[in-house]
């Protein structure tokens, strides 16, 4: 049985990755194993100029899985080409480069930096992120704040794009029609879904940013509905996500 | 070098209200150094949980820590059993105390609590044996909180604060090492950020050393949940969980 699995710009040996954000740039899951066994690795968000992120504390446990308000703290698009990607370049696993921003010119950016950099394959493009020009609405959940930035960022890229869907929308499939309507090569579904945790001693969020987005198994079968909804009605390539943690829930998204 | 690792439960018993000694026995144990700690996965909880290692037997291959209930995830740590359970561990975490390139003669031990106390005995054992003469200052909440104020005593002066005053002093460490004579070399302290703020306050012409409390993640540096603002330029973060939680006391900025 081959477990080789070909997508635009991929040709992966399996169809596991772990997702970005969870997995850094590699490095300190590269002690536990080799990262070869991996079919494609998503690296953490890149901006445009370094972040520093949220207060802490960003992390608080919920039942079946965790909210994290991390705030896209990464070193910056460039520090990511030049210090961290050189890293994974000895491995056969295909490098996926997740790409954010607070303007749709800050996607541009990044997305153009990453065209002189030959360690990635493919883009992820986190449209969950707030727009500072549209009073912090998510490109995710405004179907044309997330047209435009597919489209741009595709026009932008020589590598093909996937755009990672926010589950935060009441109509999942047409948010994908859109995105694939405006370029996009791919999509991956889900992103995490707003919540919020109180810790009761302190009778306050646990998260110091109040909400954040809850992943692991409590959203594995929000991610499953949403798949076949979105795979009813358009045949693109879509990389599956959420609450994925045995081989039993990595066949479930098939 | 860090690794998954099953392991065998050695012992399991209460030395203090909801606080609980666990002996666990592993090749890795000589590799555990003060301040480090393992990051222990909890059936039916997503997130594992840090615990800093207590003390060392590196003949036995055991080591130990020292934990009390707080949520669920440590009420479950807390209903493993010895002889037959096993935990699953990442270890060894984080960085440790760097004591063998200080030169000192006397060294000042301030705990506080459950996080503070268990990771600076097993310091204040290691600069024992190196023959620097300890003083530590320990704090709890209430007397039923005190632990192993008999194991300090063996090492060096000891004195206890209760911030109640059911137990040693009344108050906080901080009013004990007002009254303390200053002539240590370095100050190691862990505990709640409010303390070790109060303790790097008091203490900021001294020489020292601090190990950070903070909700985590990963464990290993992946994912950014536990940053802290560095001094020299606050823009700047490091990882509590990587790069600490053993950090020199000026280099942190404490919120």
């Amino acid at each position: 049985m081959t477990l080789t699995t070909t997508l635009p710009g991929l040709t992966l040996k399996n169809p596991v990755m772990p997702a970005s954000g969870c997995f850094g740039f590699g490095k300190e899951y590269s002690q536990f194993y080799d990262l070869n066994e991996l079919g494609a690795i998503i690296i953490k968000a890149a901006t445009g100029e370094a972040r520093y992120g949220n207060a802490t504390p960003r992390v608080a446990e919920t039942a079946s899985g965790m909210l994290n308000a991390i705030g896209l703290q990464n070193p910056g698009v460039e520090a990511i080409i030049n210090e961290e990607l050189p890293f994974l370049r000895p491995f056969e696993t295909p490098v996926i480069a997740n790409v954010a921003g607070s303007t749709v010119e800050e996607y541009v950016k990044v997305t153009k930096a990453f065209n002189h950099s030959n360690d990635i394959h493919a883009l992820e493009l986190n449209i969950s992120c707030p727009n500072v020009k549209e009073g912090g609405v998510q490109f995710g959940t405004d179907t044309e704040l997330a047209k435009e930035v597919t489209y741009q960022v595709k026009q932008a890229s020589k590598y093909p794009v996937y755009v990672k869907l926010s589950p935060n929308v009441s109509d999942i499939v047409v948010m994908a029609k859109a995105v694939t309507d405006a370029g996009a090569d791919g999509l991956s579904m889900i992103n995490t879904l707003t919540g919020m945790q109180i810790n009761l001693k302190q009778r306050r969020p646990i998260i110091a940013n109040k909400t954040g987005g809850l992943s692991g198994p409590a959203i594995k079968p929000i991610a499953i509905r949403m798949i076949y909804q979105v795979r009813q009605a358009l045949d693109i390539p879509i990389i599956g996500m959420g609450g994925i943690i045995t081989a039993e829930d990595v066949v479930e998204f098939y | 070098m860090i690794s998954k690792q099953l392991l065998k439960i050695k012992s399991h018993l209460c030395i203090a209200q909801d606080t609980f000694e666990v002996v666990l026995h592993s090749p890795l144990a000589r590799e555990l150094k003060p301040g480090q700690f393992i990051h222990i996965a909890l059936k039916h909880h997503m997130l594992r949980r840090p615990v800093s290692v207590a003390n060392v037997d590196v003949g036995a291959e055991t080591f130990t820590i020292v934990f009390k209930i707080f949520g669920e995830g440590t009420r479950a740590l807390s209903n493993c059993k010895a002889g037959g359970d096993f935990l699953d561990a990442i270890l060894p975490c984080g960085s440790y105390y760097p004591i063998d390139r200080l030169q000192l003669d006397h060294a000042l031990i301030v705990g506080g609590g459950i996080g503070g106390v268990p990771p600076l005995y097993y310091l204040a054992q290691s600069l024992k044996k190196k023959g620097v003469q300890i003083t530590s200052v320990l704090g709890f909440q209430t007397k039923s909180h005190v632990f192993y104020e008999d194991k300090f005593q063996l090492l060096g002066d000891t004195y206890v604060a209760t911030n109640d005053g059911t137990y040693g002093a009344k108050g906080f460490v901080t009013d004990i090492i007002t009254e303390l004579s200053t002539d240590i070399d370095y100050y190691f302290a862990c505990g709640p950020t409010a303390m070790l703020k109060a303790v790097t306050d008091q203490l900021e012409t001294q020489e020292g050393y601090i190990s950070l409390e903070e909700r985590m993640g990963c464990g290993v540096g992946t994912c950014y949940a536990c940053v802290v603002p560095l001094k020299e330029d606050p823009s700047k973060s490091k990882k509590i969980c990587k790069d600490g939680p053993v950090f020199y006391a000026n280099e942190v900025i404490l919120p």
